[in-house]
């Protein structure tokens, strides 16, 4: 039943990238000044794109809706970035990295994509370190690395707790450069409000500048998606407080489909929930899994006694605790991949186990007692002192993890009021990440001719689950490495075309249908905030949509957005006007697509009648709790089409993935 | 940690638009938790403001975790509030007490004029940053291996604490000058530190002190409020450094 057309290259997984990109088509320099591209959103996706597609002579709009790209949300990324490097000497190569995320992944992602994305690892690497990214150096000058969940080899590099941040710099650096030779218009404070489609193809974008409020049209001969996930569907979530899906959701709408919705990655070591007003969620960084342990009290009553006040962790015994993921799961530990990790956490608490007061008792230990004293022993070792006291012994091995964490635990510190050098920190999964999103081939190009996606908004590399360190490393493959060439092959067509107009009559609808919108909402006088709506619609997708599902819960979650959406449109009240800076409209737009989203990822858990990575159906689990694969059946990357607002109607497009070059088995860490 | 509830008078810069007089205004609120963060409150102040059917207060934040530098706001005359090494959004309101009035303004420097209330326009840091922020290599892929210059572990070390800023422009607003070199000088450090950006660091700072400059930053007494109001620890060191690299490329500059 599948139209879906993956365009996946034939010939020998190793080859099929370098085979490729020699046969796709050049855009020769002197014709590319004639052609103009829109890249949309400059995290390190949209950034690398944009800079890149500039540095060869396109002329590139770029847009971002904060006052500068460098806020863009990759910059919070913590921990690091992997690449196949094998600097370690600890038997790493690309076919493990891509072995490793296709199994992290519980084999729902598609192999080509994965394999090109550990090949072009490494040159990501030189590419940062050239660009001048100061990676984490050892005492020899050489790049350091840690490990990350789901793996046994040490390729993770990072700088401190900001490598996200330290790259997006870098893109950005290239992005500036660009900018500054007139190659790249960057256009600060605008907000893609729709995908404009002529005779079938992408040809530019509605975006409202969000200072004057102005409806803006922008034409191109392309348009290049890198807006991000949308976790921000369940209100709190890790993400930025702007993240959103709108311009994702528009070209959806306009034809592009959208996959694997139901794949979200629910991150195990985020600071627990403490108060209605809380707006979003802090992650801490995986990476502290390398050093911290994970565990809850073995007894029920200790856990009650500690969320009473009357214990403290560390007046609980060794024995009396539980370090469940080291229990469940010896080969891997601490460091098994973040669903695991997330269920398992969940399981604790669901239980009756976990430790932190507030209205769901959900909460678990991180406590880096035990590398504090290993750290601190090794360093008065190095130091020539064999025999050191407690005291020392604790004083070096906290030095050595202000070291490695150092901006970690300040920021712990700073939100909770707790010294975690001192006392565990206390965790609980929290939104992070979406796998899913518009469906892409193997150029990255969705099913909409000319609209390309590249970053957390395609759904292209990680399956049901990403590993640590992987979204880093597959923004910045995209957008320097892929979208250059393949935007280019598609462009190649284009040289004769011309300046696309924007009097058309695509775009005076398209303009039409959004002034229509702000009109509506500025005019609409309800009695309730568009956050009142946002947070509604977050609960129903956590306690619905979240780390479990059902198919009861989730038909539910579908009528209740349903009957919240009606309400949403009957009843919101957005303050201001149209041409003005007004972030209450900004969300209300973002809302408005959230709204319809929610119900498509309800209806993409309904089909998928197994448990897979990010996934879990209650339905489907063995009797240890671990996830049920169904390969026989569910085997391929669900695309969805937009069929108007009835969620019904959309209609399920199959991609079958196929396995050749890994054999497709149960995912066991233990 | 148990939390309290504080209730609070907040005296706030309410500004339509850049053309118009702005001033302060006077808000009460009650009930506000001291788990929240600073930003939390606001949240809180205008969902109040607009159950009453008035404009909710515009300011400007995104990842609320500190890293992404949207966040601004002078907070009882200090940049980022009454606190050290945190930006705003990590600013919790365990800082204040029952009673309290908090002011509320917007970063304050000519170089970065009003938008709307406390939204500021701090695009003259990425001019700055177009001018010379960057290493002038393309992004083929095909550089040398990332391993094949080794670089000492406390250049790498220094250049990273400086690569730390988030352009937050705290320092700017800080200053009695509305100086930038703190900012420039950090991000001059970065490249003059390692060995890829050494190539062109002449250029570099040349070109970005022209910049800074025409912006209308203001120029560095040493005074030092920069360092102790930035959320990120960036450090003197990299004025000085800045100061030495565009001197030793004003004199020797060949063109």
């Amino acid at each position: 039943m599948s139209i879906l057309d993956s365009k996946i290259p034939e010939g020998p997984i190793a080859e099929k990238w370098t085979n490729h990109k020699n046969r796709l088509k050049l855009v020769a320099p002197n014709n590319r000044p004639k052609i103009d591209v829109i890249v949309v959103g400059t995290g390190l996706a949209g950034a690398s794109a944009a800079a890149s597609l500039g540095e060869m002579g396109y002329n590139v709009k770029a847009f971002c809706f904060q006052d500068s790209p460098r806020r863009a949300h990759s910059i919070a990324a913590q921990g690091g970035i992997n690449a196949a490097k094998n600097y370690q000497n600890d038997g790493d190569s690309i076919y493990r990295l891509f072995y490793d995320t296709i199994k992290g992944g519980d084999y729902r992602a598609r192999e080509a994509n994965v394999y090109r994305l550990a090949e072009v690892s490494g040159n990501i690497i030189d590419q940062c370190v050239a660009q001048g990214v100061p990676f984490a150096r050892e005492y020899g000058g050489m790049l350091d690395n840690r490990s990350f969940g789901g793996v046994q080899v040490q390729r993770t590099f990072y700088a401190a707790g900001q490598t996200g941040q330290q790259l997006l710099l870098g893109a950005y650096s290239a992005l500036s450069r660009q900018i500054g030779l007139g190659r790249v218009q960057m256009l600060n404070r605008h907000e893609m409000l729709d995908l404009v489609l002529v005779d079938g193809k992408a040809r530019g974008i509605i975006a409202r500048n969000l200072v004057n409020g102005e409806i803006e049209r922008h034409s191109a001969h392309a348009v290049v998606l890198a807006s991000g996930g949308y976790g921000n569907v369940y209100f709190l979530s890790t993400n930025a407080m702007g993240s959103n899906v709108t311009a994702a959701w528009k070209a959806h709408k306009k034809g592009a489909y959208f996959a694997n919705p139901c794949y979200v990655q629910i991150h195990p070591t985020c600071i627990p929930v403490h108060g209605t007003n809380q707006s979003k969620l802090t992650l801490m960084s995986e990476s502290l899994r390398n050093s911290g342990r994970i565990w809850v009290p073995k007894k029920k009553e200790d856990a009650e006694a500690i969320r009473a006040g009357q214990l403290k962790p560390t007046q609980i015994a060794e024995e009396d605790r539980d370090y469940y993921l080291e229990r469940r799961y010896p080969a891997f530990g601490n460091l098994v991949p973040r669903d695991v990790a997330s269920r398992a956490a969940k399981e604790r608490c669901d239980a009756g186990f976990g430790i932190e007061a507030n209205d769901t008792n959900e909460g678990v230990y991180l406590d880096f007692a035990s590398e504090i004293k290993a750290k601190g022993k090794q360093a008065a070792f190095a130091q020539g002192d064999h025999d050191p006291s407690e005291e020392k012994t604790i004083e070096l091995g906290k030095k050595w993890v202000e070291e490695k964490y150092g901006n970690l635990f300040q920021m712990y510190e700073k939100i909770t009021d707790e010294n975690p050098y001192e006392t565990p920190m206390k965790i609980y999964p929290a939104v992070h990440y979406t796998m899913g999103g518009l469906w892409v081939d193997y150029n990255l190009q969705s099913t909409i001719p000319g609209c390309f996606v590249a970053g957390e908004a395609n759904f292209s590399d990680h399956g049901a689950n990403r590993l640590g360190a992987s979204a880093l490393m597959q923004g910045l493959a995209d957008g320097y490495f892929v979208i250059p060439y393949t935007v280019s092959n598609y462009l190649a067509d284009e040289i004769r075309t011309g300046k696309i107009p924007t009097d058309s009559p695509e775009f005076d609808e398209a303009e039409k249908k959004v002034k229509d919108l702000i009109q509506k909402f500025l005019t609409n006088n309800g009695s309730k905030s568009v956050d009142h709506f946002h947070k509604k619609l977050g609960l129903i997708m956590w306690n619905k949509v979240g780390m479990a599902r059902s198919e009861q819960g989730l038909n539910e979650a579908i009528q209740e957005i349903s009957a919240l959406r009606d309400e949403f449109y009957k009843d919101v009240y957005v303050p201001g006007n149209a041409d003005e800076l007004n972030p209450e409209l900004e969300k209300a737009l973002r809302v408005a697509d959230f709204l319809e989203l929610g119900q498509l990822m309800a209806r993409d858990a309904l089909q998928r009648k197994e448990s897979c990575g990010g996934h879990f159906r209650e339905e489907y689990q063995d009797a240890e709790g671990e996830t049920l694969r169904d390969d026989e059946n569910f085997k391929f990357a669900a695309a969805w089409e937009y069929k108007g607002m009835d969620i019904n109607q959309s209609e399920l497009h199959k991609e079958d993935l196929k396995y050749e070059y890994i054999k497709i088995a149960a995912r066991n860490y233990k | 940690m148990a939390s309290k509830f504080i209730n609070i008078t907040l005296k706030i810069w309410r500004q339509k638009n850049s053309q118009a007089k702005g001033s302060m205004e006077t808000y009460k609120l009650d009930h506000v938790s001291t788990d929240s963060s600073f930003l939390e409150m606001l949240d809180q102040l205008n969902e109040q403001l607009i159950n009453e059917r008035k404009e909710p207060i515009a300011f400007d934040h995104d990842c609320r975790e500190g890293i992404c530098g949207m966040c601004s706001l002078y907070i009882n005359g200090r940049a980022h509030g009454p606190d050290t090494g945190i930006t705003t959004c990590q600013l919790h309101m365990r800082m204040f007490k029952d009673g309290d009035t908090i002011y509320v303004e917007p970063w304050r420097s000519a170089a970065f004029p009003v938008i709307k209330d406390l939204v500021v326009d701090r695009s003259a840091f990425d001019r700055i940053q177009q001018a010379g922020g960057f290493v002038s290599v393309n992004t083929s892929g095909r550089t040398i291996d990332a391993n094949s210059i080794p670089v000492p572990k406390t250049d790498a070390d220094k250049a990273f604490e400086a690569a730390a800023c988030i352009g937050c422009g705290a320092c700017v607003a800080t200053c009695k000058n509305g100086s930038a070199m703190l900012f420039v000088g950090a991000k001059v450090s970065q490249y003059a530190l390692l060995p890829q950006g050494k190539v062109e660091a002449k250029n570099r700072v040349l070109n970005m002190v022209r910049q800074m400059d025409e912006e209308g930053f203001g120029n560095c007494t040493n005074t030092g409020a920069c360092e102790i109001e930035c959320p990120k620890g960036i450090s003197l060191e990299n004025i000085a450094r800045m100061n030495r690299e565009f001197l030793t490329a004003a004199l020797s500059n060949e063109d």
